[in-house]
């Protein structure tokens, strides 16, 4: 996928003024938060869970090797296949050898980001195989050649006269009049034209939430169910999933099934979850003939060992995002590549460099509120500011910002002259705003005051009220 | 190689070559002895009340229950829920002996016919493996008795299940498959695919509003047999 994060603060500016994008983000911005929430609320033991999810997949990272040993041998053992890939370049090439060998036409697809990381759609259509997004979202998507904006809701940023404008220009063996009158007619109409894409698939492509090294399983979760007819149906199912997907034996994935619905769309269960286990086996009367995976390192073993290993324990439920307050003002697309808000901000720049992930570690206001509701309570915040600090030490940060960052680090560094400073400063701005108590234009501050007006300090610094107020007389 | 690249990178990352055999000996212990970590209390209940549980949960979730007191009265429960919804009477059914067992002759209008869902049939009649009280699941194990495309490609399935198979929480359901199949059948344990199935297919993808029949089922209909004693 084409690399646009350097222009984050362009294409923020312009999503902020995208009326459409913005109407999505006003009706879905307070539901996924309530449906956590209440799913949260019904389930005491929440927190506990979210500890013992840390800690099993903080076993499992240290223990990495051993886990993918054991999953490889025991998905060998299940008649399957394992296709390692370190690049994304690996990753496609394994993907078309297995569907040219069996010289498939079209292939269905199941909801996958690491799909979308890897561009497997444009490589299989450049070597003349057709794929068929088979999700609601991501065929939308597919159809109107956009990528997805969030990584669970990926056309959460359509609406529905979106959804009606691009079904008639595309399904155009259809009555040109018909009538879409509520939204169950535009899932219809979606279902009756992908169901006939289900039965002609020659290969079915599903990501994976987990692997289950005890019994070398993949294990997807959807709620429309078009991933198990993606690996039902066709003669041969081809997982993608990256290396931390891992996780030991069915009940640590149980405990992460616990928390992954919850998080994601307040979800029990999400409807379909399902273990694949090998191909079809003797007597069966359904299931593909082969099963195959390919397990993508793509930057990810790079991370081990770093401070940013922490961000292989996510397990991908968007509950970051979903409270965060920039992405819930920008929007996915503005962070310009694959993994958008919090999440992103962190994994982007390991997967891609930092040189290329531009702003991603500075959209962030910190408010803390994404690491609060992980499931697996990653510190995003801390790992956005080691990006930060990495970004100043290769002198990837613009010289003002340089610049002044140094003089705050003089000051700060210098308590006796930081609060003379403080001081004068506060008193200064106090004297200056008068009686209107703010700004509405100030030297070198045009980046806050263009939107909104500063407020002005009242004339006092914390510390001398702090002291005041230790001495009694506040 | 990217196989010795990956590993080589994740040893490099972890500070140490592959790990020696007396090292494993505790992580092969873990993945044998697969501790159950914390089951949230909400299931910990006497056996009758899992049952109405497992039955609130899956109302919860859309899906519809009928009641029966033993499996001579499955048949009257399906013909009397089809037409209570409108549906036809011709039904792909899951080549299950607990289902062949069923005296559909008592209701001669059902037609039915024993194999895999094919892209025409309407209605899949599914034998359920074990439901789960937790989250009103169903556990669904591919087999030859037990095809998966039964769960997906008809607008409307029917779960067969008996009462004494209602389980807690996932743990337990994970018990049940493991000392019936562990052992019992070479290699692997798990078959070839486990579904967990909790309510109707459903989608929220668009206006991110939540509408029932996506790709799978429209319904799933859940007919308990109590054949518990007493």
């Amino acid at each position: 996928m084409q690399i646009n994060s350097p222009r984050f603060k362009e294409r923020a500016t312009s999503e902020i003024a995208n009326a459409g994008l913005q109407k999505a983000l006003v009706r879905t911005r307070p539901r996924f938060p309530a449906s956590r929430s209440a799913a949260v609320e019904k389930l005491p033991e929440f927190e506990q869970l979210r500890d013992i999810g840390r800690e099993i997949k903080n076993h499992t990272l240290a223990n990495l090797d051993f886990y993918l040993e054991t999953w490889e041998r025991n998905v060998t053992n299940a008649g399957g296949h394992v296709h390692w890939a370190s690049t994304a370049d690996d990753a496609r090439a394994a993907v078309l050898a297995i569907c040219q060998r069996v010289g498939a036409k079209t292939v269905t697809k199941g909801k996958s980001m690491i799909s979308e990381e890897l561009a497997v759609n444009d490589h299989l259509e450049k070597h003349g195989i057709t794929p068929v997004e088979t999700d609601l979202g991501e065929y939308i998507l597919q159809i109107r050649d956009e990528s997805p904006s969030h990584i669970i809701a990926p056309a959460f940023h359509l609406n529905r006269e979106d959804w009606e404008e691009s079904f008639r220009k595309v399904h155009t063996g259809l009555d040109p009049n018909r009538v879409f009158a509520e939204r169950k007619d535009i899932m219809a109409e979606a279902r009756a034209l992908l169901r006939e894409k289900f039965l002609a698939a020659d290969v079915g492509i599903t990501g994976a939430n987990f692997l289950i090294a005890e019994t070398g399983s993949s294990v997807i979760v959807t709620n429309e169910g078009n991933g198990d007819l993606t690996q039902t149906l066709p003669k041969v199912h081809i997982v993608l999933a990256s290396i931390e997907k891992v996780v030991p034996t069915l009940e640590d994935a149980t405990n992460m099934l616990r928390l992954l619905a919850r998080s994601a769309t307040g979800q029990d269960m999400s409807v379909y979850t399902t273990f694949s286990t090998g191909a079809r086996r003797p007597g069966d009367l359904d299931g593909p003939e082969e099963y195959h995976v390919v397990v993508v390192d793509n930057g990810r073993s790079a991370m081990i060992g770093t401070e940013f290993q922490e961000m292989l324990r996510c397990i991908r439920c968007a509950a970051c995002m979903n409270h965060c307050p920039v992405y819930q003002t920008v929007g996915g697309h503005s962070y310009g590549w694959v993994y958008p808000g919090p999440m992103g901000s962190v994994l982007t720049p390991s997967l891609i460099g930092i040189d290329k992930a531009g702003h991603l570690p500075n959209a962030s206001t910190f408010c803390g509120k994404c690491e609060s509701v992980c499931p697996v309570k990653i510190p995003l915040p801390k790992l956005m500011r080691h990006w930060r600090e990495r970004e100043f030490e290769r002198h990837l940060t613009p010289g003002g910002v340089r610049s002044n960052l140094a003089l705050w680090g003089f000051l700060a560094k210098r308590p006796s002259l930081y609060r003379l400073v403080t001081r004068v400063a506060a008193k200064t701005l106090s004297l200056l705003a008068g009686k209107k108590g703010k700004f509405n234009a100030l030297p070198l501050a045009s980046g806050w005051t263009k939107g909104r007006d500063l407020p002005a300090p009242e004339g006092d610094t914390f510390f001398s009220r702090y002291a005041k107020q230790q001495r009694g007389d506040a | 190689m990217s196989r010795d690249a990956i590993f080589g990178a994740i040893r490099k990352g972890l500070r140490r070559g592959p790990l020696p055999a007396h090292e494993t000996l505790g992580l092969y212990a873990r993945l044998n002895g697969h501790p159950r970590h914390l089951i949230p209390a909400r299931s910990r209940l006497p056996h009758a009340e899992q049952i109405d549980l497992f039955l609130r949960n899956l109302e919860k979730e859309f899906a519809s229950f009928t009641r029966v007191s033993n499996a001579d009265d499955v048949p009257e429960a399906v013909a009397e829920y089809l037409a209570g919804q409108n549906l036809p009477s011709a039904l792909a059914i899951a080549p299950h002996p607990e289902l062949r067992a069923i005296p559909w002759w008592n209701r001669p209008l059902l037609q039915l016919r024993e194999g895999r869902a094919e892209a025409s049939d309407m209605v899949a009649v599914q034998h359920g493996y074990v439901g789960i009280a937790e989250t009103g699941t169903l556990m669904l194990p591919a087999s030859p008795q037990r095809p998966t495309t039964l769960n997906l490609l008809c607008d409307t399935e029917i779960v067969v299940l008996r009462g004494s198979r209602v389980v807690g929480a996932m743990e337990e359901a994970w018990d049940v498959l493991r000392a019936e199949r562990e052992g019992m059948v070479a290699g692997n344990f798990l078959p070839r695919n486990v579904m967990f199935v909790t309510g109707p297919s459903r989608s929220a993808d668009i206006e991110s509003t939540l509408e029932l029949g996506a790709h799978g089922p429209r319904r799933l209909h859940v007919v308990l047999i109590d054949d518990m004693a007493g």
